[in-house]
Formats: C-alpha cells, structure tokens, sequence
C-alpha cells in the first residue's frame, strides 16, 4: 500500500536512527553495490520530491532530515536482498507503526503465559481502507493461547436443525463458489473516552480487510435447513472452543466462511484456517478457527451469549449490529501539526447497517458540518476513507467527523445519546451499546492534537 | 436427502475422480460428507436451555468442592472461590446480583465470569466443560462437570449443598435471573438497529 512509499521526515525517530545504526553495524553498506543498486535510482528520486511535503508523525520532528539524494546513485544505503526478503516481503525499517494492547494499562498481550487477549491496531498510521494482516486487532475472549491448526486436519461441521449434515474439508470449502468482499471487524469494547491518548488507544479494536471465502447460505442450502431453524451456534476450535449464537436471517444474508484475508490465507491470529464473518455484527459473533456450526430452534445463551441478554428491549437492540461511526485518523491525537496551512484531514468511517452514504467534518468544534469527499466506492460494512482539504489558520479549534449509513442512520454525538436515553449528560458519560458516537481532536495553537473529550 | 439421484451423482463423481465413494455428500455440488453419529456426538459441546446435549451422569456441591481442590480451581479462583489472581466465582452480592447495564466496565465483567447473570443453568455447566481447567481444558468428566456446577451454584445460594445435578434437574434450577430479560429483537438486514435512535 502507499504507506511504505511515503516517506515520513518528522518520524525520524530514535528507533529509526539506531535501526539505521545496526544496518550499518551490518555490513549493508558493504553489501550496497548489487543489482539492487540500478534500481535504487529511481527510488531515491521519489523520495526527494515527496519529502517537500509536510508530514505528520506521531511524535514531534526530530531534527533536521537527512540530505536530500544528490544525484549519486549511492545516497542511500541498500537492502541487500535475503531469502526472507525475496520470498515474503517486509516493509520499510522507516515504517515503525505497531499494535499496542488494549486498553492501555489493562492486561498485557502476551501475559504472562503467553496467552493473547486485546490488541489494537495503529489507525493513526492507516491509509485506505484495508488493514494490514499484520497489523489487524485481535481481540480474545477470556485471553487465549492462538491454537496452531494444520489445515489438513481441520474441518467444518454443520448439524442440527438440517435434513443433511455435512462435513467440509478445507479443500472441500475451496472447491465452492467463493465470494471476496471487504468487511471491517469492531470489537464491542472499542470505547473513546476523554483517558485516551491517541486513536489507537480509543478506536484501534477495529480493522478491515478483504475476506474470501463460501457464503454460509451456499453450505446451508446443501444441508437443507428445517422449517425450525431459527438459530445458529458458530464454535471455534481454540482451547475455549469459545461459541456464539447468530439469527438464522443473518446467515443467510452474507454471513462468510473464510480462509482468506487479504489476498492470502487467514493469519492465526486472525483464525486460521477457517473464521466465520457476520458482517456488521460485534467482533465476538466473527468466530475463528471455525469448527462446527449447529442449527437450532433457540438462543443457545453460551458463555459468550447472555451478556447480550438486557432487561430493556431499546438496549438489546443495540447488540449483535453495529451503528454508523466514524473517526479523525489524521490529524489525531499525539500528533504534532509542523504550522498553520494545507491539511487533508482524513478518516474512517463504517456502519454495521450497509455502506456509508455520506461523511460529514466540521473544523469548527461542530457548529459547521461539510461534506467530505468519500474515496473510492463504499462498501457494504466495509472501512470506508474520506478525506476533507482545510486550511489551518493557527488558531485553537476541535475537530470532529460523523457519518450517514446506507439505511440514514446518522453517527450521533454523546450529547445527543444522552438525550436519547434521557439522561443527564456529563463528560464521562457512557455510550450504551457499542460507542459509536463522535470523536472530537482538540487542535492547540502549538499545532498539537490531543483528545477532546479530555 | 439420500435420494438415489442424488447418491448417484455423487458415486458416479467419486468414481470420476478415483475417490472412495461416499454415501452422502452436498446435493448440489457433491462435496464434503455426512459426519457420523459418533462425530456429531464428540463435538456437540454446546449445551443448550433445555438440555438435550447434556451427557448421563451426575454431582453435588459435596462432591463439587473435593473436586474443587482436587482439580487446582482453587490456585486461580481462591478457596470458596474467592481471593485468587483469577476471576471470582463467588459473587459479592449474593442472589442479588445486578445485570451489567450495556456497556458496562470490566469490573461487572468479572462479576460476569461465572455466568450467574444467564437465566440458565447450563451456561454455568457448558462452560466449565468446554473452558476449565485453565490449561486441561474439555479434560473434566460428565460427573465432575456436574459436581464442579453444584458446588459454585451452592455456594452462590442458588441451590441448596444436597441438590443432585443431572440431565434433567440441571436445566430446570432456577438462577437468579430467570425471567427478568427481554426478547432479543428480530434481526433484520438492511434495517436499523433501534428505529428512531438515537434522535
């Protein structure tokens, strides 16, 4: 994606110099002059131009950039090339964004027993839509250990309420019609509040890939489901075999079975070989390592069932689908803007209803809403990456984005939850369901963004 | 299912291809298999509200608390389940455990830990079997399965120290919050969630 070829001036960061140390310590210079090195010319080329432009980074600049290439073909070092680097690539060494556990100070992944429990994924850095496997959330459910599947081995089972039940092998599923389609995953702890730094700390439980993968309706139409199904229990093979109960409506709208994810095969974390996708549904319900899926006539009320139970219908119907949401990745908090002038502000929006229709941002603490230019085609349940142009006076402002879904649910602020549900309003307010309401960047005249429900 | 047709197919696919022939694969494409009886039953761990994938066998909360110790819950959740680096299973406010609002911070998460919120018993039992213990997990027997459920439902009054749990009574004890919950709603796509919300 673009990431690795835009390079970031002000990220020059310790990190980056001493990696920049140890290459040299390794002999790269050295090894520089290969057929790597033709090449090279034209990569140090772009990289002169594009750093003119300003950048932002995580932390403030760090001194002054390297010179620009001269028009030696030798002004950078060289990535002498490996077996590793030929048969699976790596980014750029300059390219430092990485997860974080989540929430920050809450259990670390991996804990002590090397056991994975929430993860979040560094939105700040995102560009497009698609989240690199590599740097997917992950999110357990009482913190697990990633169960290392042989494929060869694994299989899924569908029984029940169905006149055939049926096993499938990972090869079995390949030979079936298949979908590709892009979906975001949210975990339904992906909460903002006013603590939170940076946007990896109050959005980053949520990611978004390309899946491919059978349609759950393509497996249940050949076991036949009975006229009693009304249900479905989904089960990983992970040590807690941890299990969801799903409408049967769901799976036969666009419920997936995956083994790919972005272009390749599921990645453990994620749940490999096999995870179901309930597009729109809370991360919990996206069931990895995907074993058996039994059709039955009720909620099954699991372990990961009956805190979806609530006394008051308004709050159950806030489980299972997710709302419309949308938040600032750039500028966002932690990062420094370098001086008043041009900035594209940009984000991510995404609904458990459809696509997104529109984007809106205001740059004025929200008393005036402009539409964003959406980019490229919205998806249904998908990340989707808007963008607004403003120029940045250097005065001290907030700024916000919120969204409209395909189906006109409109992303709503806290106040205006509060109000919904009759409450008084207070800045620790507690959005109900998952939080989905607006996320505002406090702009300081220093250019710093800090969060603005602080 | 199971027409001649469509066993026909698939043996006259399984012979195409040199496979062995099954006796029933998907009617459409003529993939994947009929799992047998025994599979079905190997993985059938998810235990439902009325019951009916629970095994024979039985416990007490007398036989639950040896096994308790026996089993090193106690190194986790603290003797009486309580006390211990792991969640507590024994809740603070007894019967009178309150309903985590939605959304609700972690510390009603742990009181969540022992499902004591569902309104039924086999949620308790299913996730013991399927999840504890930490590290032998799916290593307890039906028996000890219902013993370990009476002990923490003993000791979280819901049922008295000399209830025998099985297959029949296990389903019908009543948990402190049987009836209180709502309908879940009826899921539709291309719907909103809530009409109206939040405006």
């Amino acid at each position: 994606m673009g990431s690795e070829e835009t390079p970031k001036r002000s990220k020059e960061t310790d990190s980056n110099r001493s990696s920049r140390r140890d290459l040299l310590k390794g002999g790269v210079l050295a090894g520089g002059f290969t057929l790597g090195a033709v090449a090279g010319g034209a990569v140090a080329g772009r990289f002169a131009s594009d750093a003119i432009a300003p950048a932002l980074g995580q932390t403030p600049a760090a001194g002054p950039a390297p010179a620009p290439a001269t028009a030696s073909q030798n002004a950078y070092p060289m990535i002498p090339g490996s077996k590793e680097l030929i048969e699976y690539g790596q980014r750029s060494h300059y390219v430092t964004s990485v997860r974080i556990a989540h929430p920050v100070g809450g259990r670390p992944s991996p804990d002590t027993f090397g056991k994975v429990f929430h993860v979040a994924s560094p939105l700040q850095d995102s560009v497009g839509v698609i989240t690199p496997s590599s740097l997917h959330y992950v999110a357990t459910t009482r913190g697990s250990f990633i169960p290392d599947i042989d494929p060869n081995e694994h299989t899924l089972m569908i029984h029940g309420l169905v006149d055939q039940p049926l096993t499938f092998t990972m090869e079995d599923l390949k030979r079936l019609p298949s979908v590709t389609r892009l979906h975001f995953i949210e975990c339904a702890g992906n909460r903002h509040n006013g603590r939170q730094k940076t946007v990896q700390e109050s959005h980053g439980m949520t990611s978004c890939s390309e899946w491919t993968g059978v349609l759950l309706s393509t497996l249940l139409k050949e076991c036949g489901l009975k006229g009693s199904a009304t249900w479905f229990v989904a089960e990983g093979a992970e040590e807690v075999k941890g299990a969801s109960s799903m409408p049967i409506a769901k799976a036969m709208e666009d419920c997936i079975i995956a083994y790919g994810m972005n272009g390749e095969a599921v990645r453990p974390q994620n749940g490999f070989p096999l995870r179901l996708l309930a597009p729109g549904f809370e991360g919990i319900f996206n069931t990895k390592y995907l074993r058996r899926i039994k059709i039955v006539d009720r909620y099954y009320t699991n372990y990961n069932d009956y805190g979806h139970l609530d006394r008051d219908p308004k709050d159950a119907a806030l489980g299972f689908q997710i709302g419309p949401k949308s938040v600032i990745t750039r500028p966002s908090g932690g990062q420094q803007l370098p001086g008043r002038g041009f900035y594209e502000i940009s984000g991510l929006a995404w609904s458990g209803g459809g696509a997104i229709r529109t984007v809106e941002v205001s740059t004025d603490g929200g008393r005036k809403w402009n539409p964003a230019e959406i980019k490229g085609t919205p998806q249904r349940m998908a990340h989707c990456r808007f963008g607004y142009p403003w120029n940045w006076d250097g005065n001290e402002t907030e700024i916000l984005s919120r969204c409209t879904d395909e189906i006109g649910q409109v992303q709503p602020t806290r106040e205006q939850v509060a109000q919904y549900w009759n409450v008084p309003f207070d800045r620790d307010y507690r959005v109900p369901g998952l939080d989905n309401s607006v996320m505002p960047w406090k702009i300081a005249r220093d250019g710093s963004v800090t969060n603005g429900l602080a | 299912m199971g027409s001649l047709r469509f066993a026909a197919i698939a043996l006259l696919a399984s012979a195409a291809l040199g496979s062995p022939a099954f006796a029933q694969s998907s009617p459409t494409y003529g993939v994947g298999r009929a799992p047998t009886a025994a599979e079905i039953r190997a993985l059938d761990i998810s235990i439902g509200p009325t019951g009916e994938e629970l095994p024979p066998g039985h416990g007490t909360a007398k036989e639950g608390v040896v096994l308790f110790e026996e089993k090193g819950c106690v190194g986790c959740h603290g003797a009486a389940g309580i006390g211990g680096p792991g969640p507590a299973l024994k809740s603070k406010t007894g019967q009178d455990v309150p309903i985590p609002k939605r959304g609700e911070s972690i510390t009603s998460l742990f009181e969540r830990i022992l499902p004591l919120h569902s309104p039924f018993a086999t949620t308790v039992w299913d996730f013991i079997h399927r999840a504890m213990p930490l590290g032998n997990e799916g290593t307890l027997s039906a028996d000890e399965t219902y013993a370990l459920t009476a002990y923490l439902l003993f000791l979280n009054q819901v049922i008295p120290e000399d209830e025998v749990l099985d297959k029949q009574s296990l389903p019908k004890v009543k948990m402190p919050h049987r009836d209180d919950y709502t309908q879940l709603p009826d899921w539709k796509p291309r719907t909103p969630r809530l009409q109206g919300y939040p405006y």
